[in-house]
């Protein structure tokens, strides 16, 4: 993307909006990959994901959405927080629900650069919530 | 897996350190796992032209990592109430990532025995790559 042609304007009219929500079930296959990934033991057996695995559900789609409203070269993950309320386990059905928090724009060495936060809440079959993320990403 | 109790943390005390050394396979393995097909984490000309060195660690890894030093430590039956982290600098495949933590707190609330770390990620120079938080919940010995 050339520089300087970043157009924000459409992610600021969804600003604190929450997005269509988006169900996934979870697949065994799911969580042995994810724990393989990160060498973590739990989760091995597929059964019971470790906490961070909500990081990896709706996470394609939503990076996919972003960057299909603003064309970002790349997008660059400046921090995470993560509150786990339940276990996530293979079989249920995730839903998970995002919204632009708060997007500011700034002058960086590599042209206009997007400093966004972006929530998350994911709920499991039984409409139980069972996680609650919080990320600052930054485009460019 | 060993357990920890509420009764077995003091503040002040070393969450057991945990090393990584992720490959650019690794890198791979959790892009097709979480869905990050972001080109810095694979294209190192790419990675470049984004005025980054070469192929980055994603970041996001990391703090899974961060995850799994609580979860390694916490033992089966304690739980990772929050995560937090910030991603402060670049983690490279091929550089150890040494994974640590302190306890800063620890407290009743209710029914929870509840203990607070501060956690860092460290590259190979000594460099703090990532600092965070974490809240978990411990079993007592009653």
């Amino acid at each position: 993307m050339a520089e300087g042609t970043l157009d924000t304007d459409k992610l600021k009219s969804k600003l604190g909006v929450e997005w269509a929500p988006w169900s996934y079930p979870v697949a065994r296959e799911m969580i042995r990959r994810f724990a393989r990934a990160v060498g973590d033991p739990r989760g091995q057996d597929g059964n019971i994901a470790p906490p961070a695995f909500a990081l990896a559900i709706g996470f394609e789609q939503f990076v996919d959405e972003v960057t299909t409203v603003v064309p970002f070269g790349t997008l660059l993950m400046g921090g995470t927080e993560l509150e786990c309320y339940q276990q996530i386990k293979s079989g249920d059905m995730i839903t998970v629900v995002f919204k632009i928090s708060s997007l500011r724009e700034r002058q960086g060495k590599m042209g206009r650069m997007a400093f966004m936060t972006f929530d998350s809440t994911y709920q499991n079959q039984k409409q139980e919530l069972v996680a609650r993320c919080r990320q600052m990403v930054i485009g460019y | 897996m060993k357990q920890l109790y509420y009764e077995d943390v003091s503040v002040g005390g070393e969450v057991i350190p945990l090393l990584k050394q992720p490959t650019t396979r690794q890198l791979v393995m959790w892009a097709g796992a979480v869905g990050d097909y972001q080109p810095i984490h694979y294209d190192k000309d790419f990675a470049r032209s984004r005025g980054l060195s070469g192929v980055i660690v994603h970041g996001q890894l990391v703090g899974a990592f961060l995850g799994q030093l609580m979860t390694d430590w916490i033992g089966e039956q304690g739980i990772l109430r929050k995560l937090g982290c910030s991603y402060k600098g670049m983690n490279y495949p091929g550089e150890t990532i040494t994974l640590g933590g302190k306890v800063t707190k620890k407290y009743v609330e209710g029914e929870e025995h509840r203990v607070e770390c501060s956690l860092w990620a460290e590259n190979p120079k000594g460099e703090k790559t990532a600092t965070g938080t974490a809240m978990v919940i411990l079993p007592s010995r009653g």
